[in-house]
Formats: C-alpha cells, structure tokens, sequence
C-alpha cells in the first residue's frame, strides 16, 4: 500500500514544522494570477527561456556520442566538488572572450547559476544580514534573498546602471544603523530586468567602493548582441572583493544547468563547502556535455546564431512597443540580455493590468515582482527571446494600456473623453443614487 | 455509491484555490467510498461530462465562470444534478453589486455604495468624483464587481485616490463598486442549510487594513473560530449571514462576509460567496469543525443536497 493521498495533503498537519524561512514573499493573489499566465491560449512575455528550437539536434547527438565513446564510466561517476577542470578550461575559454581572464582555482562549478545566487547566499548571510541589490533586481534572486532572510537594500537604476552615488548614500545610512551589508548583487550587464548597462565609470566607482569598505560583490551577467563589450567589474577588482557569476544557460542549453562562481580562494572554499551540502557536485554528465561540446563545435558560432536571432526579436518588441504603446510610456532599449522594462504612468498598477491583458490571452511579469518592497507597480517586464507571437503580444498589451491611460484622462478631466455615441441608460449605466437609505443601514 | 465528477481549476483568477478545494473533495470523496471523477473546467466540459455519465457534480470552482451561475446553468441543461446554490442565486452572489440592492430590500446592512459601469464613467467623465465625494465619505474601498479575490481591491483614503483605483477595479470587471470603508473586524459567518455556523474572525498579525491582498494571507493572519464576541453581537452576525442566505436565495451553502464596525458596534454585510473555498485553511471548514462537522460528513450532505433539490424538480431559485 502506498501513502494515502486523501491524508497526506492536508496542510495543516504539516503547517507547523516548516521553518520560518519558508514564508513566502508573494501574496497568493499574486500566485493565483501568475498561475493564469501558463495557459496554452496565452502569448506569453512573462518567461525568460532561451530559445533552444535553433540547437542542432545532430549537434546534440555528436555531443552525446563524443561522452559515450571516450568518457562514459566518467559522465556517470560523482566528480569533485569544484568542478572537473576541463570543464573550467571551457569556462575560462568563455570569461576570456568577454576579456575576462580567470585562474581555474578560483572557481567552482555550479548547478545552473540560480545555484550559485544560492550558494553565495548561504555562505554569507545569517538572518537580518543586509544584501544591497538594484532596483529593480532579477525576479529570480528575490525567492533566495528571502529564504535565506536577508533585509535586501534596493538602489535605483538609470540608463547608466545602478546609481552608485545613491548606493554610497544607502551605505552610509547602514553604517549609521550599525548594520553591515555582506555584499552587493548587481548584473552589470544587461540588467535583468531593467535591460540597462553599468558605465565603465560607475564600474570604476564600485569597485573602488567595495574595496573602501570592504564589501563583497556579486556581478552576474548576460549575453551581449551589440556594442563594445564593457570590462567586467571582475576584471577591474582583479578578483578581491568582487565574484563573478556566470552560466551556460543563455550560451549552449539552460536545460543543462551549468553555471560557475568565481570568488577569491577564503570565499570559495566556504561555497564549496555549502555545496558539498547541497549537492556533492554538480553533475558530471551535463559537464562532460559541455566540454564535448566546446571540442565538437565552435561554440561562438552558436552564439552568434543566438545573438542574431534575439537583435531580431527585441527590435521587433522595440518596433512594436512603439507603435502600440502610449506616449505616456517608456521603455529600455538593451543591446543584450532577454528583457525590455517598460514603465508605465504611475496611476497603472501593472498586476491589475496583467489580470486586464489575461482576459486578452497576453502575460508578462509585473514589475513589483523585481522588488522586495513594494515598489515598481507601474513596471513590466517583457522577454522577447521566447519563441511566439512578439508584435500581436505587444499590440494586446498596449491596447489594455491605452484603455487604462484614456480612463484615467476621463476621470481626472485632464484629457477630453472619446466621442461616443449616446447610450441608452441602460443596466448599470446610471448613478445609483443612495441619500435616504444612507442612515437606514444600520436596522434590519 | 455515486459517480461524482469534481468541477474544480477552470480559468478564473481562484484557479489554484479552486483546485486545493476541489483535491480535497475528492479526497473525502474517496474515504467516503464514491467514485470522484477529477474535471479541471476548460473548453472540453460538455463533452467530458457527457462522456462520463456522472450522476451528480460537485461543484468547486470559485471566481467568475464557477462562482456565477455559468456552470451551473450548463449542469441543468445537461440533467445533471450539482451541489449548491442554484443558476439565479450564483449571480446574485457574484455581483456585489446586485447583492448589495437585494440585502437593501431585505433589510441587511451593507456600507453605503455606489457603482458604475465604464459607460457611465465615461459620460461622466470629471464630473464622476465630484459626485461620489457629494455621496460617500471617505475613506473608501473600490471594487470590481465581480472578483471574488482579494485582487483590484483598492483603498481611496481621499477623492484623489479613486482615478487610480478605479483603473485598477475597471481591469477586473467592467462593473465597479465603490463602498464606504468600514473600519472594524472582520469577520465570515457560514450557512449551511440555512443555518449559521459558529462565526470566524480574521485577525491581521500586522496594522496593514488596507493591503487586502494580504488580508487572507497564511501567516499574516490568524484566524479565531468561534471569535471572541459578546453573545448578542454572535447571535446578530448569525442572523445577518441567514438573512443575506435567504435574500440570495442560497441552497445548501454559503459564506457572508461581514465587518463589525470599531466606533458603532454596528454590523455591516459586505459580500456572500455561494461557492466558499474548501481548502484546509479556508474558513467554512474551520466553522464546520468548530460545530462539529466534519469535513467529509459536509460533502456528503452536499450530494446529498444536490440530489433532494434534483427530485423536487427545484432547480434553485
């Protein structure tokens, strides 16, 4: 006899042996809507996936074939900890293209780099530790900040990445309160959500910051399609105080959950030692995979397809976002990653909106779900990597958009309301007015 | 013995509630000894449920397109008898609106309201607020109509407010209900067969009144059944939830929300549901418990419901 379902589900005989980390930050209403958002119906610009369709299957085979015939007993054994060092090689093969250059020691390969937000998560923050992350900051990171209780520090962006001064002003406040932060979450590059990019300048800044006070950083970054590569926060620090965060994800297959962290040697050995909890080792297989892979192909040309194919698509979200969105409306232009932030008037709470654009069959992710306090509820961000429909996706949005922008003119008297033709007074097209049975309310 | 098909999921914003309540129907239904034949409620209804041949669905949707008579009305098109309330009393009850005028009728307390359409604001254009503000004092709640959730529930503290939360309520509804906000506690009275269960109390951990998406929150609420109430106050909830049950036209079950007012003591109907959630934590099952009912001895009076209501030929009211 297996357990019995109709007794294990019930919730409340588990309620009160979960830990309290468990406690999620999203409101259920906000669950129940997420949820709406999978439906087959629906044009999705809410997900980040990659668009795997264009990976060469044969490609796949020879990569596989390459693992069976000269690694096999190898794929399928546990492997250290860190990472096999070929599999770093690759690694440091990928860093050095973006002129990053990194000492195989200093790293470790993880699970996906979800795992390794994770994984320096763990080994720096007790709960109550302050992390200092942009606002807004990667969704992804918010469920880690929060299940290891960390107090998450928001800094505002520009078009020129995270405002440092505002950055130093926050420390400064911290330092006051007698609370230390352990380390400052940044994607530099191609900011996910914001799309933005960190100038050399601000760089420059946060690094000689970190060092100042003696701060850790964690930079995590994106695929670039455009532009000059700016240099990586790692590569100006020289490895101190600033990891790097890297994945496989975005360059070969997110289903083969491959990341890296770069720290300095202290710090990584305590992430080793986080992850031997966690998992032993990453697998063996998906980084014999990789580095096949690397042997087999010329992985750039890969990327490049990538690159092309998703310049592609943001332009047409660019393209489209211009023709079907208001004036009032504004939106990032990234020249890498997979996500355009548009900002809405401040009077459009964009969780509403989605329940709005739902009813439209189109979805996206509203932009308070980048922040842990509340703020960016006239925020969207909108992936455009994913295969669909981009231009009828973004027509939808923009009509729902419109319609809420033409409200609130209406109501407020700032704008004319649309001519319409007069309406019969119908159900529900009167005032119900109320004055004698104002006071009746209170007697049955 | 029974095939009972569990209408649960469906595309409403309660798509996850409804299908905790609905898994653990099945769950009770299977302890029971019938047969439980799970329907997540898309396109393929009429045809699954034509297939199947069940000899009574158990409805456990919520939120528009469950909750409002829609598939209740298709239930009795195809002869199948269902649990709850009937087509009529399901939009009675899913239109705050609609519900609020029949509690005036019958003599229920409500905050005092208005509601609007979209056309209407629309002709109204700026001349809107003026008008609400001559009407209503604020602070103010606004509402769409028709949402069962806790989602596009605004709180205006002032004139200025409402633009905004208008545009909020209008994504969920095209109807709005603008209402008095009832500063009190908040508390939920059941009915099941007309008479009320023990009432619930829904005690925010934090001052946070006006975030009501957080009102209902695992961990940020505490939930006191039978709430801490002088008896008379008790007895009046009761027969307030009764009386907005029989105003609805209600059968078999129900759950009346209701506010009791810090500075008067007054009670206030705010909403009923005809298809209360059914999860562990939802409330009708604490009150049930409170009373001692259990959670499988309320689905079998359900069906059994559902059936006495299918041989008198009532097709609700």
């Amino acid at each position: 006899m297996g357990p019995t379902r109709s007794t294990s589900r019930d919730l409340e005989r588990y309620a009160g042996l979960f830990a309290s980390r468990t406690r999620v930050m999203k409101s259920s209403a906000m669950r129940d809507l997420m949820a709406v958002t999978a439906r087959p119906e629906v044009i999705s610009l809410a997900g980040g996936l990659p668009d795997t369709s264009t990976f060469p299957p044969s490609t796949f085979a020879d990569v596989a074939c390459r693992v069976a015939a000269e690694s096999c007993a190898k794929a399928l054994q546990y492997g250290p900890t860190e990472g096999l060092r070929e599999t770093m090689a690759c690694i440091a093969e990928v860093m050095a293209a973006e002129g990053t250059h990194v000492d195989v020691d200093d790293m470790v390969v993880t699970t996906g780099g979800q795992q390794g937000i994770d994984l320096v998560t763990k080994t720096l923050i007790d709960p109550g530790d302050v992390v200092v992350a942009e606002a807004p900051t990667y969704p992804g990171a918010v469920p880690t900040f929060s299940s290891y209780q960390a107090d998450v520090v928001q800094i505002e962006l520009d078009a020129d990445g995270m405002r440092v001064d505002l950055l130093e002003q926050a420390l400064d406040r911290l330092e006051r309160e007698g609370r230390r932060p352990k380390f400052i979450y940044t994607v530099p590059t191609f900011q996910n959500p914001a799309g933005v990019t960190m100038s050399l300048e601000r760089r420059r800044r946060l690094v000689e910051i970190a060092h100042a006070r003696e701060l850790l950083v964690l930079e995590d970054s994106l695929l670039r399609y455009e532009g000059e590569a700016v240099p990586s926060l790692y590569s100006l620090d020289g490895g101190v105080y600033v990891m790097y965060l890297g994945t496989f994800s975005k360059i070969l297959s997110p289903g083969i959950r491959l990341g890296w962290v770069v720290a300095p040697p202290p710090v990584l050995e305590k992430i080793n030692q986080g992850k031997q909890g966690t998992d032993l080792c990453t697998s063996t297989l998906s980084q014999l995979m990789v580095q096949a892979y690397f042997q087999e192909v010329r992985w750039r040309d890969y990327v490049d397809s990538l690159t092309q194919l998703y310049r592609a698509r943001r332009d047409t979200m660019l393209d489209a976002l211009a023709e079907f969105f208001p004036p009032q409306a504004e939106w990032t232009r990234p020249r890498g990653g997979l996500f355009i932030w548009a900002t809405l008037p401040d009077f459009i709470d964009t969780t509403d909106l989605l329940a709005r654009a739902l009813r439209d069959n189109v979805a996206f992710v509203p932009g308070e779900q980048a922040y842990l306090d509340g703020r960016g509820r006239n925020a969207m961000r909108l992936n455009f990597s994913a295969q669909g429909s981009i231009r009828e996706g973004i027509r939808r949005i923009g009509k729902v958009v419109q319609e809420q922008v033409a409200l609130y003119g209406t109501l407020t008297g700032q704008e004319q309301p649309p001519r319409r033709p007069r309406a019969e007074p119908g159900e529900g097209g009167r005032v119900v007015s109320f004055p004698e049975r104002r006071r009746r309310a209170g007697g049955t | 013995m029974s095939r009972v098909a569990v209408l649960k999921g469906g595309s409403s914003l309660e798509r996850l509630v409804s299908l905790r309540s609905g898994a653990r129907v099945e769950d009770a239904l299977d302890r029971l000894g019938h047969e439980s034949l799970s329907i997540d409620v898309g396109p393929d209804l009429v045809e699954r449920l034509q297939d199947e041949a069940p000899d009574v669905a158990f409805v456990a949707l919520h939120g528009p397109g469950g909750e409002d008579g829609t598939v209740q009305e298709l239930l009795e098109i195809l002869g199948i008898p269902y649990t709850g309330s009937g087509v009529a009393a399901c939009i009675r009850s899913m239109d705050k609106v609609l519900t609020k005028h029949l509690l005036l009728e019958a003599g229920v307390p409500t905050p005092e309201f208005f509601a609007f359409n979209e056309t209407a604001f629309q002709g109204l254009g700026a001349a809107a607020l003026p008008a609400i503000e001559r009407r209503l004092d604020f602070p103010i709640v606004v509402k769409p109509a028709a949402q069962g959730s806790a989602l596009g529930v605004k709180f205006a503290r002032t004139p200025a407010d409402v633009p905004a939360a208008l545009v909020a309520a209008f994504s969920y509804d095209t109807k709005v209900l603008l209402e008095r906000y009832v500063k009190g506690r908040d508390l939920a009275v059941s009915v099941v067969e007309g008479a009320a269960l023990p009432v619930v109390e829904a005690v925010p951990h934090e001052e946070d009144f006006y975030d009501f998406e957080a009102r209902y929150e695992i961990g940020r609420t505490t939930f006191v059944c039978p709430a801490e109430l002088p008896e008379p106050v008790t007895a009046r909830a009761q027969a307030l939830a009764v009386g907005t049950y029989e105003a609805l036209g209600c059968y078999g079950v129900a759950r009346v929300d209701i506010m009791l007012e810090e500075d008067t003591s007054e009670l206030f109907v705010l909403e009923a549901n005809a298809i209360p959630g059914m999860t562990e934590t939802s409330l009708l099952p604490q009150a049930a418990e409170a009373a001692g009912i259990s959670f499988d001895g309320f689905v079998e009076r359900m069906l059994e419901l559902a059936f006495e209501r299918d041989e008198s030929t009532f097709a609700g009211t």
